[in-house]
């Protein structure tokens, strides 16, 4: 080697070290504040949701009802905790676990249609739940209550074992994932019409009302166990922040970082598939969560999973909460099915979001 | 100081051998060591099997370390469309197996990979907006903020300006000489391996069929044998070897 040549770095117009510093301060400070709107602007919509219906009652009763539930009426009261409660919040921790279900879809699988519902899981449930509908099968022995929750959950986690499976096939790449995930969405589709076929109609519109997604079905009990599973797969999916964030660089250069892409991709696979069971098994289907919470945080926060991960729950708990809102008040006496409003409103919106903001979006 | 040997290291990828027990002598830190050979000879495999990523037989034996992770290793660029800054990427570099909480020093290290690589203004870049030779630069930067007592670079210059090229290889020299560091990086351009690296192995495929001081590997010889071309090398004007290549064979 020949010494003396060294060439002088490229020479920058560049901000000092403080300034550069300062940038990333501003934008971890925005994100937070972000993350702090979302998490007041969930609050607001939890009362009103709270607050609607055929007893309605004003935000101040609401709150006061909220933090001293032994200054309202009792009628107050029950209405509030016992009848409202349950689903207001069951829209929120749907909504979270499905978006967040669908963010680390995308995450891990590097496709930005990834969610519960194209890979089949959703497709799954509903096939359990309508087995249980129609004739009356339960796949597990269980209580009358939990017979139709507990049906969709063992289909959607067999479809998620059956990609997980499939997936750890030698030569299967994340794209053949993607891919067997909508052959188990076409398979359930056939499978469902055949029950549709030889049900009664009675049972056909059961099933039919079932697979619309209804919050309505939500009860403290079902509350606490689908809350249970978030707060366990939050913080298990949170462990693994810098290594997911990686991911989004691709498989090649996250292994070069020391992540081992495969050995996640199975683990978040199995978490969020239980995250999209258990949400899809208590309330039926409820599209576009999965796809449209993810993409809004996304364009809000970037893709650091620090503020990604947060920010796809509150995304996904605040549309459905919403969601639930507009489904008290579009048809006055009437509540409609979740599914029917997230999918009106999700799907132009959606195409909203990747028109107008294609490159930010993914 | 870290020193590196490669052991009988062989590699396959199902019944087909990529490399063939390769051997070398200890590679010290401080040396910039220049990774030849012909497409498909087996370069990036070699970075994988020394780095674990590929099983085999033989060993690469890492003496002298102090640092729990000693090595790095920039692959070939392919391209990304995450929505991050470029000061994150190099920050999720940093912070792999590290905990969520972030820390001045970390980001001081993120800073002085930027300073260090010339790109200090494209941190609140989006790391799709850039270019290619952009993001090459950005993914040494990911390498070198893992504060590495072994960097292994996968054609680092492929994507760059000759500027560019020249700036990046005076930096990784100077950086290596600094911290102690070494540096083995593929590159198909010999010109550069003879100006700025002070070892090279030769692999073709899968084989080593060279290696020592960059002077004495790279010849008109090697040449003609491993990369099929007629060359020349002569002393320029202030001595450097020079390569001019004649023909293709």
């Amino acid at each position: 080697m020949h010494a003396g040549t060294s060439a002088a770095p490229t020479p920058q117009a560049a901000p000092s070290a403080a300034e550069k510093r300062g940038f990333y301060r501003a934008l971890v400070l925005r994100r937070q504040l972000i993350l702090a709107a979302l998490t007041l602007a969930l609050f607001l919509s939890l009362c009103v949701d709270l607050a609607l219906g055929p007893a309605r009652f004003g935000l101040d009763e609401v709150i006061a009802a909220l933090v001293t539930p032994e200054a309202v009426s009792q009628q107050a009261r029950v209405i509030l905790w016992e009848i409202r409660m349950p689903v207001a919040l069951m829209a929120l921790v749907v909504g979270a676990s499905l978006s967040v279900a669908g963010a680390q879809m995308q995450t891990i699988l590097s496709n930005p249609l990834a969610s519960p519902f194209t890979l089949g899981i959703s497709a799954g449930a509903s096939f359990g739940a309508a087995l249980a509908l129609a004739f009356g099968v339960a796949i597990v022995p269980a209580a009358v209550d939990y017979v139709i929750p507990i049906n969709a959950f063992v289909m959607a986690m067999l479809t998620a074992f059956a990609i997980h499976a499939l997936s750890m096939r030698r030569g299967v790449t994340i794209e053949t994932i993607v891919l067997l995930g909508i052959a188990m969405v076409f398979i359930f589709n056939a499978l469902m019409a055949l029950i549709q076929f030889f049900a009664s109609q009675q049972a056909v519109s059961a099933v039919v009302f079932w697979t619309m997604g209804s919050l309505t079905k939500a009860t403290w009990p079902k509350l606490w166990i689908a809350l249970g599973v978030l707060a366990v797969v939050l913080p298990l999916l949170a462990r693994h922040g810098w290594a997911l964030t990686a991911m989004r660089l691709g498989d090649a250069k996250a292994e070069s970082l020391g992540v081992k892409p495969r050995a996640l991709r199975l683990e978040v696979l199995v978490l969020v598939s239980l995250l999209a069971a258990i949400a899809v098994a208590f309330v039926g289907t409820i599209g576009f969560i999965g796809l449209v919470g993810p993409h809004i945080a996304r364009l809000l926060l970037g893709e650091d999973q620090r503020f990604f991960l947060p920010g796809a729950a509150l995304c996904g708990a605040l549309i459905l909460s919403v969601g639930s809102v507009l489904s008290k008040v579009l048809i006055p006496g009437t509540i409609i099915p979740i599914g029917i409003i997230t999918s009106l409103v999700g799907i132009p919106f959606f195409l909203f979001l990747v028109l107008s903001h294609k490159k930010a979006s993914w | 100081m870290v020193t590196l040997t490669l052991d009988q290291l062989s590699a396959r990828y199902g019944r087909r051998r990529i490399l063939a027990e390769i051997t070398t002598p200890a590679f010290a830190g401080g040396q910039v060591v220049a990774l030849l050979g012909p497409n498909a000879a087996g370069k990036s495999t070699l970075f994988r099997r020394i780095l674990g990523l590929l099983d085999g037989e033989g060993e690469a034996r890492i003496s002298g370390a102090t640092t729990e992770r000693p090595v790095a290793y920039m692959p070939q660029d392919t391209g990304a469309n995450a929505v991050l800054t470029v000061f994150e990427s190099v920050l999720l570099a940093r912070m792999q197996g590290r905990s969520l909480r972030v820390r001045a020093e970390d980001l001081s290290e993120v800073e002085r990979a930027l300073k260090d690589l010339g790109i200090a203004e494209l941190g609140a870049r989006d790391i799709g907006d850039l270019s290619g030779g952009q993001r090459q630069l950005v993914g040494a930067a990911q390498a070198l903020v893992q504060a590495p007592e072994i960097l292994l670079l996968d054609e680092p210059t492929s994507a760059l300006d000759l500027h560019r090229q020249i700036s990046l290889l005076s930096i990784l020299r100077r950086l290596a000489r600094e911290r102690e560091m070494l540096v083995i990086a593929a590159l198909h351009d010999l010109g550069h391996a003879l100006r700025f690296t002070d070892q090279a192995m030769v692999l073709e495929s899968g084989r080593l069929v060279a290696c020592g001081p960059t002077e004495q590997v790279v010849t008109p010889e090697l040449l003609r044998r491993v990369y099929r071309v007629d060359a020349r090398i002569e002393p320029c004007s202030k001595g450097r070897p020079q390569l001019i290549v004649e023909a293709a064979v």
